[in-house]
């Protein structure tokens, strides 16, 4: 089963990487540009049959290695 | 007084504090980080670089190795648990410190001779210093910018975990003196039981006259008193 994971820092986080990338585009003339985070993108394959414990093993490789929780979410979906 | 000295790969700074804590006549070791046990120590320390090439975040990977489960016991029996730069992002990603080293605000790597103020002056790292005493220590970092969350802030001004705080020559705190964006010019903190220092600036480059300074000295004459 293949899962994706992508990781952002949170919203009270600064992310000056995103304000560089989000200032280049808008000097590359991305006129109606609001605004950009980065952030980080996982794709898992686990193996199990089964969605529910598949998704539990993901939601614990995040907490435990992939995210840090003071800084940054996640989010787990199915591919 | 023992101390051990915890190398991954990486790591770049090991050998100068091993030379740094044998000038200061501790009896150092230096453990390879997939060692499972340690050799008996009163100091374990973590030391800068860059390991595991900083993958995933600075000291993610370093911080699950096999010998820090051996440290994080050692450390809840109140061995002193020494951080410096890399080593302070690992202490934070194992939980013996918590908080986190962002990005520099500037998104540059700063490496530099800077003015740090020692806030705590009573404890095992910090007694042969004066209180408020400025150092001029180096740092050397991409990810140096203290963050943590509105409680564990109020926690460590509340009881005295702050060590140090960037400032300038005349020990002003500001924004201006404050290199990498550091949540209240943070430079270094203790945990609770304050036998744990995580702090980004080098205090082993700083034990030489012929070199730099020694206003990093202290902290080693400290733990040896």
């Amino acid at each position: 089963m293949k899962f994706s994971v992508t990781v952002t820092l949170k919203k009270d986080v600064l992310d000056p990487q995103g304000k560089v990338v989000q200032n280049t585009l808008i000097n590359m003339g991305m006129k109606n540009l609001k605004n950009i985070r980065q952030g980080k993108h996982f794709e898992i394959e686990v193996d199990e049959n089964e969605l529910s414990s598949a998704e539990k093993k993901v939601d614990e490789m995040c907490k435990k290695l992939l995210v840090n929780l003071i800084i940054e979410d996640y989010k787990i979906n199915k591919i | 007084m023992r101390s051990s000295v915890i190398v991954f790969p990486g790591s770049n700074c090991d050998r100068d504090i091993g030379v740094a804590l044998e000038k200061m006549q501790f009896k150092n070791q230096m453990v390879w980080h997939k060692e499972t046990r340690l050799p008996k120590s009163d100091l374990i320390v973590i030391p800068g670089g860059f390991s595991y090439g900083d993958y995933l975040r600075s000291g993610a990977i370093a911080g699950k190795s096999l010998i820090i489960d051996e440290v994080i016991k050692a450390a809840n029996s109140g061995c002193l648990i020494l951080g410096v730069c890399n080593g302070f992002q690992i202490l934070t990603e194992t939980g013996l410190l918590k908080g986190t080293l962002l990005r520099n605000k500037n998104l540059k790597f700063i490496n530099k001779d800077v003015q740090i103020k020692v806030l705590n002056n009573e404890t095992k790292f910090t007694n042969k210093y004066k209180e408020e005493q400025i150092l001029k220590i180096n740092i050397a970092h991409n990810e140096g910018n203290f963050f943590t969350d509105p409680l564990h802030l109020e926690k460590l001004k509340n009881e005295n975990l702050i060590a140090f705080k960037y400032c300038d020559e005349k020990g002003n705190i500001n924004e201006n003196s404050n290199p990498n964006g550091s949540l209240e010019n943070i430079a270094g903190i203790f945990n609770d039981k304050k036998n744990i220092l995580g702090m980004m600036p080098h205090p082993e480059r700083m034990i030489d006259e012929i070199i730099s300074n020694k206003d990093g000295v202290n902290l080693f004459s400290s733990l040896l008193s």
